[in-house]
């Protein structure tokens, strides 16, 4: 299901975010999209520069929304584990949860409401399984901390980690199918084993109709 | 004259239009009609060839048409008087510095290097405006009670006279906090048309009854004033003391528990020990009769009553409680802004214009700023508003017209 990634978006630069240059490609021109989580709005730029879409993002940080009103975003100042509920069903061809479903109280509710809004959603975060990771916890018995995961355990953001077998276990669970799956290492495209050598899952995902027929 | 602060547009003189001469008076919500009509009002920047740049500040229920700078009349008693804010910022005499003057200026959040602001004092006012204490022409003496209840649609309408006789046909943005984010609000629904974008900041778009609830204490106050007589006290003893006690109740409601714990505590004035007597005993006490005696030297007891009922009319959905209706032919883009401790505007209330406005499918931009000010944090938390304020604007001002 991994897609090979095109060498040019896989060239360091962009702050060594290849992530968002990769979500990038997954969207649509002309789209619309609701960044949750937007931080300061860096993706939302990206999109609307390369993509051409109408972006919108919800952010909880003061910063980050001052950021994002001082590059000309529109942006609304919530909480997401209080739910999309400003937002009526279907108002988005794609609502995008980047490296923030770690962080959230309530990961399942997010993503179901992601899915109420949006046509497609775009979920990508750190692999809690990844190999490096494993051994920290194996062989020191330590909580793990690497560049994705920088933070000590008492006072990281990231209260519900996850790894890239849960989140498709969750998926089939909840009716979610997954349209397209890409599994990053750094820069580089992962094909074999991703829940191990993945640093990064990124997802396309969609709410499985009981009506649609036909679809794989 | 020396007024060199740095950002201030300086010394400015409050103007005067006079429009809706009988028999062409301009009719009100309540069925009645007023004329003439006179709004004071002030300009700062320059409004540029094309006629984009203009943006109108709304001031709130005490405010006036001196938003900014420094007023030209050395006996004016400025609207700036209010809150935390009044004391020692400067050297210039606070009393005669506009009540947004930390937020409209040279290189501040409203630029007046970049934008032509104008502030408009209110229909039903007294401070330059026509309102019940102005003279009725047909009578010869005040109005008083004969004035006609204006509404928050009415104070906008007359704007509306004042925007077109200075040649703007758009607004580039209507701002305002309380009061004035209500007529900000206004504006958008009954003039869609010509306004490009609007900033409401610590308001709703109804009056809760919680707010009806104070409102109607401040005017039971000046009411049971013996000399209040029935509106008709001009050239008379007027009913100060209840303006007073009607300034002090709404004055709490502005602040917030944790500022007056943090100004005031249980402080006292000017003892060591209880009085054990009526007198003045705490700071809090102190502060609150300063803010009656300074408020009754400027305002009209009657204003206050017909402001007041303005604000408790004030109801976008008119009744039906669909918010969402009533913004359906709204073209501006919005940057709503609440405050974390602001229990007469809570943030539901911004939060229920931004759902309203979404459903519309309009560009919204909503910030809850972490604040202890209470309501007067419009006045008061000049930085964060101006992260906010400063990029919609020029983001607005860039973007096409549609």
């Amino acid at each position: 299901m991994a897609t090979t990634v095109d060498r040019e978006i896989a060239a360091p630069g962009l702050n060594g975010r290849v992530d968002l240059r990769l979500i990038c490609q997954l969207v649509e021109k002309g789209s619309t999209v609701l960044d949750l989580g937007c931080g300061d709005g860096e993706l939302m730029e990206l999109l609307i520069r390369e993509r051409q879409v109408k972006a919108r993002g919800v952010e909880i940080s003061e910063e980050g929304i001052y950021a994002c009103i001082s590059r000309g975003l529109s942006v609304h100042h919530s909480d997401l584990d209080e739910g999309l509920e400003d937002y009526p069903d279907g108002s988005f061809d794609y609502v995008i949860l980047s490296q923030t479903l770690q962080a959230v109280y309530k990961p399942k509710m997010v993503l179901l409401e992601m899915l109420r809004v949006g046509r497609l959603g775009i979920v990508t975060f750190p692999n809690f399984a990844y190999w490096q990771v494993r051994l920290q916890l194996a062989l020191r018995g330590r909580m793990p901390k690497t560049g994705d995961l920088p933070y000590e355990w008492y006072d990281t953001p990231n209260i519900h980690l996850t790894t890239i077998s849960d989140f498709l276990a969750l998926c089939r669970q909840e009716g979610i199918s997954v349209v397209k799956a890409l599994y990053l290492s750094g820069t580089r495209s992962v094909t074999l084993f991703p829940n191990l050598l993945a640093r990064t899952g990124i997802f396309v995902i969609q709410k499985r109709s009981p009506l649609s027929l036909g679809e794989g | 004259m020396r007024f060199s602060e740095e950002g201030s547009v300086g010394i400015v003189t409050t103007q005067y239009f006079t429009f809706a001469h009988p028999p062409n008076e301009m009719p009100l919500d309540s069925g009645e009609k007023l004329g003439p009509i006179t709004l004071a009002y002030e300009t700062y920047g320059e409004l540029n060839e094309a006629r984009d740049n203009a943006i109108l500040a709304c001031h709130a229920l005490s405010g006036d048409a001196h938003a900014a700078g420094i007023s030209a009349d050395p006996s004016g008693i400025s609207a700036a008087d209010i809150g935390f804010g009044a004391e020692g910022k400067g050297k210039v005499d606070r009393s005669r510095i506009g009540w947004w003057d930390n937020m409209i200026g040279p290189g501040k959040a409203f630029d007046t290097n970049r934008y032509f602001v104008v502030c408009s004092n209110i229909i039903g006012g007294c401070r330059g405006s026509t309102g019940p204490s102005s003279i009725n022409p047909a009578t010869g003496r005040p109005y008083g009670l004969s004035f006609p209840v204006v509404t928050v649609a009415d104070m906008v309408r007359a704007q509306k006279h004042l925007v077109d006789y200075l040649g703007i046909r758009r607004l580039l943005c209507v701002a305002g906090g309380s009061l004035g984010g209500m007529q900000a609000l206004q504006w958008t629904v009954s003039y869609p048309d010509m306004v490009r974008s609007c900033i409401p900041i610590a308001t709703t778009a109804r009056l809760s009854a919680q707010g009806i609830a104070f409102d109607e204490v401040g005017r039971q106050a000046i009411m049971a004033d013996q000399n209040w007589h029935g509106g008709d006290y001009y050239g008379k003893n007027t009913p100060l003391p209840g303006l007073g006690v009607a300034r002090m109740l709404a004055h709490i409601t502005y602040l917030s528990d944790e500022s007056m714990r943090q100004k005031f505590g249980r402080r006292l004035r000017n003892r060591e020990k209880y009085g054990y007597d009526f007198s003045i005993d705490f700071e809090v006490e102190s502060y609150l009769r300063h803010q009656g005696d300074s408020f009754i030297r400027r305002f009209d007891a009657n204003s206050y009553l017909y402001i007041t009922k303005a604000i408790d009319y004030f109801d976008l959905t008119n009744g039906d409680g669909f918010l969402s209706k009533a913004f359906r032919n709204v073209k501006a883009r919005f940057l709503v802004i609440s405050f974390s401790s602001d229990w007469l505007y809570p943030s539901y209330q911004s939060k229920e214009i931004v759902k309203a406005l979404k459903a519309n499918g309009i560009d919204v931009s909503y910030c809850e700023i972490p604040s202890s000010y209470g309501h007067d944090a419009f006045l008061l938390e000049e930085e964060a508003q101006t992260h906010l304020i400063r990029g919609f604007l020029a983001y607005t001002a860039a973007g096409k017209d549609l």
